[in-house]
């Protein structure tokens, strides 16, 4: 029988929309003319309508209890190793990944999910501080998200434990995020996708637009509702350029991981807030 | 002091309509005598050179610029211009010091230098104090109190962490920047030079640093400090110069790191400027910062919170609590208060040991303010100020004021003003509260006003600042970060998490 192929579409604000523009580009199965899938090529609209459910979805998200995201983020984990295969399978016959490689990717993407995870409730007690001041005030400094953030994805050489880690690390501590995926890595997003939508995971704090990413990041880093920003596998000058553009509503653009695991791939994504209470009677 | 304040605003409050007929001297049985502070501490000099490699230097190109007394109008000395030139001779000096002694002198050492220095600043307070009130304008009260302690506090808060720093990233290497290119603003002139230059010693770095043009003295003073504490020459380097050198400073290309206070338009040109370098960035910019009044606040605290809020240090105040939100069935009594209250504002000589409120910092930022309040009374917004405030003939000075009723979309309520102006508006509803201090492109601070602790907390939590009050404004100390969210900048100033703007940290 003929196998039913999967339309492969956006993901945003927890729905699979097709791109408003019409548009898609094909991938291609590794060294073949023989086409994996018409992906939709995002657009500026599609942008921003994931910058706006993204924003919608943040209070819920950041006021959910650390706790209850650090199960969530869990469960994703759970959810990808139940979509191995499929995972698996694409990355053979698209990247052309052996199945090593591809297993090692999945486990890297899990590990990243449980690291992360397991800090969503912690990251707090090692950044935070309670501050002895000169005078009668209970004063402590609490990290909080720093908002929406753009996460720009185009790497020529796809590593899904490397993606899965900034995403994590983005939204462990209450970030909602938007991500433009290039070409290369958009050929996960319907696993992927399907991952977040099925962990109780809040439409709108994940969102995926598969596109050419050089046509959307001026309109990104200059988008006065993202918050901040990080880019990998962005040339070094479009990156200055990109600063520059950002400035507009002082985003804070930050460098991408230098390691999959570490803490401060959190806090470059969060804020400390300072709070003074009189102590007294 | 607090507590008379207190009474005054209690008794006022009856005698309110008197207060606003110009009578609120007469409504009291007694008056403050001049109590000046004395300016023979001073040894001022006529001319004031650049520090440089340990040394005061003429500037190259032989230019200075006056100083003024913005509370007498008067010329206090001359202050050099550093050229591009000068820049890069302190560029230098603070690389040689940084490459051939400070990078190699050990945190314990580094520490008891920052001691030593925090030890003669409060030695010479007293001197510093007064130096600060002539070049601001800012009453001596504060600057005596409130300046002058917190900056040498600083430093004795930093000495201790030069040789801890192992312990601020635990598992983690830290290591130095470089040169800390660092600009200042004129609001708190030595408090500011305190929380650019301790940080970033007792981490290792070494240091040019501007002073703003129009208060760079206590800044030089700080140099000779510097000097008689022995630190190594270049360590530390001061430039005076207007905008020109500040910019010379941030895009020198040997500077690693770059430190600005200020308005948020200039942050924005330097994080342009620096954005295609790798530069470490922080910004200490501005704020439209939310004072929240709870109908179940202790009015007579929250009215003097407000007061504190915008009133203080003239209003120039980054963080100042300028947008004051009252719940709607408190407002009018809240407002009564304030004006009987602000009717006992004493403006006037900053030397005078009773003075509340100085002189505007300059004839530009007077002329400024001004603008500002012309155009919002062209909006027909009720206004009120302290109209039986006699103000010195001399030098530029302002009454403090607020407008009534402003609206979200009210450029009154939308843009820094950097002085004693407030905006007033209502709410009824916690969430109402929160929605409009929300609502500013700023991020800097904020202000809780309830004799109900979770409804403090649970209000600090939904804003969107990075310094939030309860029951209190306007707190500052060495072990508190400090610094917004959104266009307030980036990074904090203050306690531990200030040491991360000075390293880089693997």
């Amino acid at each position: 029988m003929l196998q039913v192929s999967k339309t492969i579409k956006l993901f945003i604000g927890g729905k699979f929309p097709r791109t408003e523009s019409g548009r898609s580009f094909p991938i291609h199965f590794k060294d073949s003319e023989q086409i994996y899938a018409n992906i939709c090529q995002g657009s500026r609209k599609d942008m921003r309508n994931a910058v706006e459910v993204a924003k919608a979805a943040l209070p819920s998200w950041s006021g959910y209890t650390a706790f209850l995201r650090s199960q969530i983020l869990y469960r994703m984990a759970e959810m990808l190793e139940g979509k191995r295969l499929e995972v698996t399978s694409i990355l053979e016959s698209v990247q052309g990944f052996d199945s090593k490689q591809a297993n090692t990717n999945v486990d890297e993407a899990i590990s990243a999910l449980l690291y992360y995870a397991g800090f969503a409730d912690k990251y707090a007690q090692v950044m935070g501080s309670m501050n002895p001041v000169s005078g009668p005030f209970h004063n402590f400094t609490v990290p909080e998200p720093v908002g929406v953030v753009g996460l720009v994805y185009d790497e020529d050489e796809f590593s899904l434990g490397q993606l899965m880690a900034e995403l994590s690390a983005i939204i462990c501590s209450g970030n909602t995020t938007v991500v433009l995926l290039n070409p290369q890595a958009s050929c996960v997003l319907a696993p992927i996708a399907e991952v977040f939508a099925t962990s109780d995971l809040p439409g709108g704090v994940i969102n995926l637009i598969s596109c050419h990413v050089g046509e959307l990041l001026g309109h990104f880093s200059r988008h006065m509702e993202v918050n901040s920003m990080t880019c990998m596998g962005v040339e070094q000058e479009e990156l200055y350029e990109l600063k520059q553009q950002a400035v507009e509503n002082m985003k804070r653009v930050v460098p991408a991981q230098k390691e999959k695991h570490s803490l401060e791939n959190i806090t470059k994504f969060t804020e400390y807030k300072t709070i003074w209470h009189t102590v007294g009677v | 002091m607090m507590n008379t304040e207190t009474e005054i605003a209690k008794n006022s409050l009856a005698k309110e309509s008197l207060a606003k007929q110009g009578q609120a001297k007469s409504g009291f049985n007694f008056d403050y005598s001049p109590a000046p502070e004395s300016t023979d501490i001073l040894k001022l000099k006529k001319k004031y050179d650049l520090f440089i490699g340990g040394k005061f230097v003429a500037p190259t190109e032989g230019k200075y610029f006056k100083t003024t007394n913005p509370a007498t109008e008067q010329t206090i000395a001359e202050v050099a211009e550093a050229s591009a030139a000068d820049v890069d001779l302190a560029v230098q000096a603070a690389r040689k010091a940084y490459e051939k002694v400070w990078s190699k002198t050990s945190g314990a050492e580094r520490g008891r230098y920052l001691f030593r220095i925090a030890r003669i600043m409060q030695e010479r307070a007293r001197e510093l104090a007064v130096l600060e009130t002539i070049d601001n304008g800012k009453p001596i009260k504060e600057t005596r109190d409130v300046d002058i302690p917190l900056a040498a506090n600083h430093f004795f808060y930093y000495a201790g962490w030069a040789d801890k720093l192992d312990y601020a990233y635990p598992g983690k290497q830290v290591s130095p920047l470089g040169v800390a290119g660092q600009v200042i603003p004129w609001n708190f002139p030595l408090l500011m030079a305190a929380w650019k230059i301790a940080p970033a010693l007792a981490t290792g770095n070494t240091v040019v640093l501007k002073p703003a043009e129009t208060t760079p003295l206590t800044a030089l003073l700080l140099a000779e400090i510097i000097q008689q504490a022995g630190l190594p020459e270049g360590v530390v380097n001061i430039v005076t110069g207007f905008g020109p050198t500040g910019a010379e400073i941030v895009n020198h290309k040997d500077v690693n790191k770059v430190a600005f206070t200020g308005s948020t338009e200039v942050g924005k040109i330097i994080a342009r400027s620096t954005a295609g370098t790798n530069k470490k960035l922080t910004l200490e910019l501005g704020g439209k910062s939310a004072n929240i009044v709870y109908e179940d606040a202790a009015i007579d605290q929250a009215v003097e919170g407000i007061v504190n809020g915008i009133y203080f240090n003239q209003g120039h105040v980054c963080c100042a609590g300028s947008r004051l939100l009252v719940e709607e069935s408190v407002a009018s009594e809240v407002l009564s208060a304030l004006r009987a209250r602000m009717a006992n504002i004493r403006v006037g000589d900053p030397l005078d040991k009773n003075t509340d409120m100085g002189a505007i910092n300059s004839a530009g930022e007077l002329s400024k303010i001004n603008c500002i309040v012309d155009r919002a009374k062209e909006d027909n917004l009720e206004f009120f100020e302290a109209s039986a405030t006699e103000l010195p003939t001399k030098g530029y000075f302002r009454k403090p004021c607020y407008f009534n009723n402003v609206s979200a979309s009210d450029a009154i309520f939308r843009k820094e003003v950097f002085g004693p102006v407030l905006s007033v508006t209502t709410f009824r509803t916690p969430q109402e509260a929160i929605q409009k201090a929300n609502d500013t492109n700023y991020g800097l601070a904020a202000g809780v006003w309830s004799e109900k602790a979770s409804k403090v907390q649970m209000t600090a939590r939904h804003l969107k600042a990075g310094v939030v009050w309860g029951n209190t404004y306007n707190k500052l100390d060495p072990a508190s970060p400090f610094g917004g969210y959104f266009e307030s900048g980036w990074g904090r100033e203050g306690g531990r998490h200030g040491l991360y703007a000075y390293l880089e940290v693997k």
